[in-house]
């Protein structure tokens, strides 16, 4: 008896369904701030990563040099840190941002470094031959790049890519420390006010949905390489 | 271009080229008449490919000048690419471009580079596919076709530039022995069309039946530059023999 009391309490204190619908709008409007969050840091992580790869492989030295710092940089700083300092030491010199955009700013920071690495290493795995080809046939750089070694390269890029954006996916939860009001932040106010945990299991339980099948995506896609380049 | 009527396809003059401390190309002096097939042969190392890869800058020449077409090379990327899309390549390895069908690794270039209408640049490139006997695998990606099949579709992306010289760097060296012959068939009959060739090659049986010239290299320099039937007959240079010596079996 005394067991399943516990049971109850267990249930009612961390999955307490009227909880949880009460809180589920909250929630939304919370994964709606997520979703836009990450979806913005992905596409101008992943543009400028690129641009800085291309930068650091052909620019002219002393402008690869700075990529190689940034990149250095931005790989070993804490995205909580970074965050940080543009939220709160950055209005000490006068650029006041607002959380999203402060949010926005430090997670595609981090990511354009971590993506320029992974193009870096797929744009080198293209064999020397293809660019002398392309050359030889008179293509300009740019040409080259687009129609012959980023369409190669891609297929070796995209797995660790998309590993990236699952992990940038993931510390968009740090903008709560910033107060925005995303999943992770609406999940823990509304357990302030409804004195219960069940909306941040609920924030987790989202997290999950959205992220799980993108993992299994991950690795589909890295099994499917490796098929593609055992053949 | 008016440079297309210049009397030589290609000139070097005193070019020298190091790969730091190793001297690769001595003093170079070579002249490629329009219409004119030259045989590059010597052993490995001696500087052949870097050479004819010095004639489209895939290796920079560090002394010395070298004009293409009448166009003498400055290191300018733009006047360099021009350039290029007169001079044809053929590797050792093929070079095809993976992702792409043979059909569209023929007309990218015409299309991109020279902004040939897709329709016009499929139809040359059909009409080239064809002259090779290939037509029918124009779908197919790179890797469904033999090694024999993919050099004779390099050279006929090639040859969908239009190009006024082409060189060839050791075009059938990675080829199984039975498919050598194909791909050579191949150079005869552009040879035979008088298409301007420096060929880098083994193949002393090309060298007697198309070369007007066959140079011979040893350790970064042009030790001898004959045509075909006196090189055979009677090399004048001491290493050319000894080299000729070891290909005769």
């Amino acid at each position: 008896m005394r067991a399943g009391s516990v049971d109850m309490d267990l249930i009612t204190t961390f999955f307490n369904w009227e909880v949880l619908v009460r809180s589920f709008p909250i929630l939304l409007r919370g994964l709606g701030y997520t979703l836009m969050l990450g979806s913005v840091t992905i596409v101008i992580g992943t543009t400028a990563g690129l641009l800085l790869c291309l930068v650091r492989l052909y620019a002219i030295r002393p402008i690869q040099l700075l990529a190689i710092i940034y990149i250095d940089v931005f790989r070993a700083l804490p995205i909580l840190v970074l965050l940080i300092l543009v939220y709160y030491a950055l209005p000490f010199v006068g650029i006041r941002l607002d959380s999203f955009t402060s949010a926005t700013l430090a997670l595609s920071m981090v990511l354009a470094a971590f993506t320029a690495e992974v193009c870096r290493a797929g744009i080198q795995n293209v064999p020397k031959g293809q660019f002398e080809a392309a050359a030889s046939l008179g293509m300009p750089f740019w040409q080259s790049m687009r129609k012959i070694i980023l369409p190669q390269a891609i297929r070796v890029i995209i797995p660790p890519l998309t590993s990236n954006s699952i992990s940038v996916f993931k510390d968009t939860a740090l903008a709560s420390v910033v107060a925005m009001p995303d999943l992770l932040k609406q999940a823990n106010d509304a357990q302030a006010m409804m004195a219960n945990p069940t909306p941040l299991i609920g924030a987790a339980l989202i997290y999950l949905a959205i992220l799980w099948p993108m993992v299994r995506l991950v690795g589909y896609l890295e099994a499917r390489n490796q098929r593609a380049t055992t053949r | 271009m008016a440079s297309q009527q210049a009397p030589l396809a290609a000139q070097m003059i005193d070019v020298n080229k190091w790969y730091n401390e190793y001297h690769a190309l001595r003093s170079i002096n070579l002249e490629v008449a329009r219409g004119e097939r030259i045989v590059v042969c010597g052993p490995s190392g001696s500087g052949k490919s870097t050479m004819i890869r010095c004639i489209n800058q895939l290796e920079q020449h560090n002394s010395g000048t070298i004009a293409v077409n009448g166009v003498t090379l400055t290191g300018d990327i733009k006047q360099l690419n021009l350039v290029r899309q007169d001079v044809g390549m053929v590797f050792q390895h093929f070079n095809l471009f993976p992702h792409l069908t043979v059909l569209e690794n023929c007309v990218i270039a015409p299309m991109t580079v020279r902004k040939i209408a897709r329709k016009d640049a499929e139809e040359m490139a059909m009409s080239y596919l064809s002259r090779i006997h290939i037509a029918e695998q124009a779908r197919k990606f790179p890797s469904q076709l033999s090694g024999g099949q993919q050099q004779r579709v390099a050279i006929a992306r090639s040859l969908c530039m239009q190009p006024t010289l082409m060189l060839f760097d050791e075009p059938t060296s990675a080829l199984d022995p039975e498919m050598v012959h194909e791909v050579l068939e191949t150079m005869v009959s552009l040879a035979r069309d008088g298409m301007t060739m420096v060929v880098v090659t083994h193949e002393m049986g090309f060298a007697r039946k198309v070369a007007d010239r066959v140079i011979f290299m040893d350790r970064g320099e042009i030790c001898e530059s004959a045509p075909p039937e006196e090189f055979f007959k009677a090399p004048k240079n001491e290493r050319a023999r000894v080299f000729l010596s070891q290909l005769i079996h």
